[in-house]
Parts: C-alpha cells; sequence; structure tokens
C-alpha cells in the first residue's frame, strides 16, 4: 500500500524493489529488470524473412499474401483494359451513330484509336506502378518488422 | 537517289558498328536510367512493320488497321503487370533460360529455343521483304538486292563484333525513327492545308474510315483475334525480354516499361495520318507498304521532296537495320549456344542460319502486307510464350509436362497455320480467316493445355517452386534466400 501511495518519481524504483529477490540494503549493483511477457509480444523469436527462407507455414503465408495482393492489382488492371479494348468493336457495332459521330472534326473511332487511348494506356500504366510499389512496401514493412 | 540508299544505309550500319566494341549487358547498362532504356526498348522494337507497314494498312483496309498499334503499344501494359518486374527479378536472360529457371527442365528450355528461333525468322522475313520494296520505290533495283543488303549488313556487323548493340545506340534509333516520321508530317500537313485541305471522298467517308465496313472479311472475328495476338504477344518477342536484363531490378523494369508505352505511344499517332494522306492522295498504290515513301514526292515534289524522302528512307532502313540485328544477335544466342555446341565457331554458323534462312523465306514466300506477317509472329509468341511466362509467374502448380505440353500444342498450332498461310492461300471465307489470324483459337488451346496437363501430372510440378517464386516477387532490397541459379553465359 506504501508503495502506491509513493510520488511517480519514486515508483519505478520502488517496483524494482519489490520484484528484487533480496532486501534492498543487501544489493550491491543494480540490474535491468524488464518485464518477459512485453518483450515476446515484441520481437517474435524469427524474423519473418527467415520464415520465408526456411519455408515454414507461417512464410508460406506470407508469401502467398504478395502473390494474391499483386495478381489482385494486375488482375484489375488486366479487366479495365479488357473492358475497354474488348468493349470498343462491339460498340461500334451495336450503335452505328457512334462509328461516324465527331469529335472536334475527327470520327469518333478515329479519335479514340489513334489518339486518345495512348494516354489511356500510360494513366493505367502509372497507377499500376504506383499501387504494385506500395504493395511490396508493405511486405517489406510486414517481413521485415522486429 | 542511290545517295540516298547509301546515305541511309551507312547511317544504319554505323550504328551498329559502334555498338559492338561494348559488352553493355555486363557493365554500363546497369546504370542507365529508364528513359535511355525504354528509348533503347523502343527503338529496337519499332521495326519496319510499324514505320511503314501500319500507315500501308491503314490505306487499305482503314481505321480496323488502327488496332495494330493499338495492340503493339497495350501489349506493353501487360506485359508491365503481368511479367516486367518478376522477369527481371528471375534474373534470365533470354526466354529459354526463363523456362529453365522456372521449370528446372533441359527438356523445356530446348523446346522454347526452336520456338525462339522459329519466331524470330518470321519476324525477320517481312523485314528483308520490305527492305526489298524500299530499295525498289527510291532505285528501282529488283526486289531481291534490298533484303540481300539488308542481311549482309547486319550478318557481317554482328560476326565481327559479335555482341549486340550499346543501349545508347539504340536509343538513338528511336529518336531518329521519330524524327524521320513526324518532321515529313509537318510540311505534309502543310502542304495538305494549303491545298484547301482536301477531304476523304464521299465514298470513302462512308466505308473506309468506319470500322468494321471497310476492306476485310469477318472483320469482327480479325479484330478480336489481332487484338489477342498483339497483346499477350509482346511479351513473348525474343529481342523484348533481353533488354529488360539492363534494368538494375525489378522496380526499374517496371518504370522503364511506363516510359516505353509513353515513347511508343507518341511514335504511333503519326502513321495513322499517313494512312489518312494517303487515301486521300495515293489512293492507287498497289503496294501500300510505300506509302510513307511516296507521300513527299507527291505532295511536295521539288528538292524539299526529295530531302523529305531521303529523310523517311533514312528512317526505314533505320527500323530495318535496328529490328533485324537485335532479332539475329537473339535467334543467334539461342541457335548456338542450345542448338550447336556453344562457343564463337557455333555463334558464327548459328548468325549465318539466323539470317539466312528469313531471307530465303522472304524472296520465295508470298509477298504479304509486313504488319500481317509481324502479326502472325505475334499470334505464334502469343500462343506460345504468353502462356509459359502467365502461368509460370503466377500459378505454382504449373508442372513440367504441362509446360511442355501448352508450347507444343500451343506454338505448333500457330506455326502450322502460319506456314499455310505464308507458303499457300489466299484462302477464302472463314478458313482464310481462322488461318490470317490464328490467336483467336490457339491463344486459349495453348492456356487451356498447359492448365489441364499440369493438374494430370502433380507430380511433375519442379520441386524449386517456393524458393523461385520468393526469387521471382519479392522486392530486391529484402534479405531472402533466392536460389542460386544464374543464366548459363553463353
Amino acid at each position: 500500500m506504501s508503495a502506491r501511495r509513493a510520488g511517480e518519481g519514486a515508483g519505478a524504483e520502488q517496483r524494482q524493489a519489490r520484484r528484487s529477490p533480496l532486501p534492498r540494503a543487501e544489493t550491491p549493483r543494480r540490474v535491468p529488470v524488464t518485464s518477459p511477457r512485453t518483450a515476446a509480444a515484441r520481437r517474435p523469436r524469427y524474423p519473418a524473412t527467415r520464415e520465408i527462407d526456411e519455408q515454414t507455414r507461417v512464410g508460406e503465408v506470407y508469401m502467398r499474401s504478395l502473390l494474391r495482393t499483386q495478381f489482385r492489382l494486375a488482375l484489375f488492371v488486366c479487366t479495365v483494359l479488357a473492358g475497354v479494348v474488348g468493349g470498343l468493336p462491339v460498340l461500334f457495332l451495336l450503335i452505328p451513330e457512334l462509328r461516324e459521330a465527331d469529335l472536334l472534326g475527327v470520327p469518333v473511332p478515329w479519335a479514340v484509336l489513334a489518339g486518345l487511348i495512348y494516354p489511356g494506356f500510360v494513366l493505367g500504366a502509372w497507377f499500376y506502378v504506383r499501387q504494385a510499389e506500395r504493395n511490396e512496401r508493405h511486405f517489406a514493412e510486414l517481413v521485415e518488422r522486429r | 537517289m542511290l545517295v540516298v540508299v547509301v546515305a541511309a544505309v551507312l547511317i544504319g550500319a554505323f550504328g551498329i558498328r559502334f555498338s559492338r566494341t561494348t559488352s553493355d549487358f555486363y557493365v554500363a547498362s546497369r546504370t542507365v536510367s529508364p528513359l535511355w532504356n525504354a528509348s533503347a526498348i523502343g527503338g529496337e522494337y519499332l521495326s519496319a512493320a510499324s514505320f511503314l507497314g501500319v500507315a500501308g494498312l491503314v490505306l487499305s483496309f482503314g481505321v480496323d488497321m488502327l488496332w495494330l498499334p493499338v495492340g503493339w503499344t497495350g501489349g506493353y501494359l501487360v506485359l508491365l503487370v503481368l511479367v516486367s518486374a518478376p522477369l527481371r527479378r528471375s534474373g534470365a536472360y533470354t526466354l529459354p533460360d526463363f523456362a529453365e529457371a522456372r521449370l528446372e527442365s533441359m527438356t523445356v528450355r530446348r523446346t522454347a529455343s526452336v520456338l525462339v528461333v522459329l519466331i524470330g525468322w518470321l519476324y525477320l522475313m517481312p523485314q528483308f521483304q520490305s527492305a526489298g520494296l524500299v530499295l525498289r520505290t527510291i532505285t528501282g533495283a529488283p526486289v531481291w538486292v534490298g533484303g540481300l543488303l539488308v542481311a549482309v549488313v547486319v550478318a557481317v556487323n554482328v560476326l565481327s563484333g559479335g555482341m549486340r548493340s550499346i543501349t545508347f545506340v539504340q536509343a538513338f534509333q528511336y529518336w531518329l525513327k521519330l524524327t524521320a516520321l513526324a518532321v515529313p508530317l509537318v510540311f505534309l500537313l502543310m502542304a495538305w492545308q494549303s491545298d484547301g485541305a482536301p477531304a476523304l471522298s464521299a465514298e470513302d467517308a462512308a466505308t473506309w474510315q468506319v470500322p468494321l465496313t471497310g476492306g476485310r472479311d469477318y472483320a469482327l472475328y480479325s479484330t478480336y483475334s489481332l487484338i489477342l495476338a498483339t497483346f499477350l504477344g509482346t511479351m513473348g518477342l525474343p529481342h523484348v525480354l533481353v533488354r529488360f536484363y539492363t534494368n538494375p531490378d525489378g522496380r526499374a523494369a517496371r518504370r522503364t516499361t511506363l516510359v516505353v508505352l509513353s515513347l511508343l505511344g507518341a511514335f504511333y499517332l503519326l502513321p495513322a495520318v499517313y494512312g489518312w494522306l494517303g487515301r486521300i492522295y495515293a489512293p492507287d498504290l498497289v503496294r501500300t507498304d510505300t506509302v510513307v515513301l511516296t507521300l513527299p514526292s507527291r505532295m511536295i515534289g521539288g528538292t524539299l521532296g526529295d530531302v523529305l524522302t531521303a529523310l523517311v528512307t533514312a528512317g526505314a532502313f533505320a527500323a530495318f537495320l535496328s529490328t533485324s540485328s537485335g532479332l539475329t544477335v537473339s535467334v543467334a544466342g539461342v541457335i548456338a549456344q542450345d542448338l550447336l555446341k556453344g562457343g564463337v565457331r557455333s555463334f558464327r554458323w548459328a548468325t549465318l542460319m539466323a539470317v539466312v534462312v528469313p531471307l530465303a523465306l522472304a524472296l520465295w514466300a508470298r509477298a504479304l502486307p509486313v504488319a500481317d506477317v509481324v502479326g502472325l509472329a505475334f499470334a505464334v509468341a502469343a500462343s506460345s510464350f504468353c502462356p509459359l511466362l502467365v502461368l509460370g509467374i503466377w500459378w505454382r502448380r504449373l508442372s513440367t509436362t504441362g509446360a511442355l505440353a501448352g508450347l507444343l500444342v500451343g506454338g505448333g498450332l500457330a506455326c502450322a497455320a502460319v506456314l499455310v498461310t505464308i507458303t499457300g492461300g489466299p484462302y477464302e471465307g472463314v478458313t482464310g480467316a481462322l488461318l490470317a489470324q490464328p490467336a483467336a483459337w490457339t491463344v486459349p488451346i495453348a492456356f487451356a493445355v498447359m492448365v489441364a496437363v499440369s493438374f494430370l501430372t502433380p507430380d511433375r510440378v519442379p520441386a524449386g517452386v517456393a524458393r523461385t517464386m520468393v526469387r521471382l516477387h519479392t522486392p530486391e532490397n529484402l534479405d531472402l534466400d533466392r536460389g542460386d541459379w544464374r543464366p548459363r553465359s553463353s
């Protein structure tokens, strides 16, 4: 009870003193004491890179998660691409007005196929590169965390 | 005019002569920035088909043909998202290298080698054919002279030097081709303006410039098949992969691909305009592949017309020489290393084989439009290497037997269709369309066979697949065990 009532500054010392197996007066040197539980929580026994190297179950889970995120991203870009590219001929087939419509004096099919689609590709590529690098950063943070 | 040709050939020849002094793959290129690297990829990639063929096909068949350049550019987007970084990280230097690294099998490696050689020959053949065409347009020489000239220049350069062009020279080739097409176009458009900006004829405006109406039978099927071949075939071209090796790591490989997309997009804005102007000013051309060369003299004429023709011709020869030499080195390397015994002697024989076979094909085969034949090379690549790369990179259960079966069935069917189209024909109706654009059926078959056979042979999944996946997908800055596979040096 008396230890709890003591001031903040003296608290740590008193707690140490209480856990020490010997009476305070007989300890010649100080030993740093930390709780084993917090240490266990902070640092796993193996770093994740070692789990991957040794191909343990845990390492496998890490690798699968990386592959899945990257593949999902790739699949997303490919789906959008297939939608746009695969959709255009159908669109031209089903909506005849679109074939002959003008955009700033240029027929729409020409404006799209000979011009606008290229900046579209670059935009898609830029998005992919940004996301893929972000995924890799997250993976690196995950496996290097200690 | 002869002066023009000599100058053009010399520019191209000197371009590749510089190059052979350094084998940059081992030294300099590892520090090359993405822009230079991307320019080099563009310089090697933009062949006669892009420089001459696209405008010609647009002139003949109208807006549907614009899918070719769209696919040749979009193929890099598919390559970027599905294979670029893992391919660089694999450390593979050629496609057979990748096959060996991933599937741990020499049989798969050899099969891949044979396919690389076939695709390379198929791609080289139209380069030689259009060289002959260009020379005939400019000087009136017989068709075989130009092809022979380019073949000899390429062979001599490769033989005397060995290694391929340094990045800087190939990068220069891209900017040369862009200039050679862009500068004359500015003058052509000015001439068109001062001519009162004539429009297309009423008939052309109703059919030629409208999609799915002009030119070819089974337009919808052909369009989709073309899209599939070009979007998926780019990743399987032998001379493209080698350039990825010059990136320092997977991240740089991605960034390089992003720049490549921008450069190709900028270039492909031009041929469509040439095709469109050609439809107004030169609708009577028989071999439409020459439209890019004919327009300056027809629309402008005089000395300026001659100078512009010279510029375009120089660009065309740059296109033949850079693409052909890149392909020849890739093909010769594979022949020497995997099909002959290896070493310098083998490389010499291999170079001769790499050049002579497509030259013979170019002389005897039916003269198809250059961009069409290159399209067939893409179809073979899309039905063989695309499944191998995509499944190899993303699917652990791909088995050695499955990969082999897919390569043989997909590549075999596509090659058969191509052979029939080039040597026989032209065929009419559905058969003709299916043979001329095989990708729409061969690509799904190749994927299906690879997956199905892999499921049937789970015991033939390579033992080191987990380690290989770590190697392919983890960023290089992580300290991980990636196995000790290295490409064999030739």
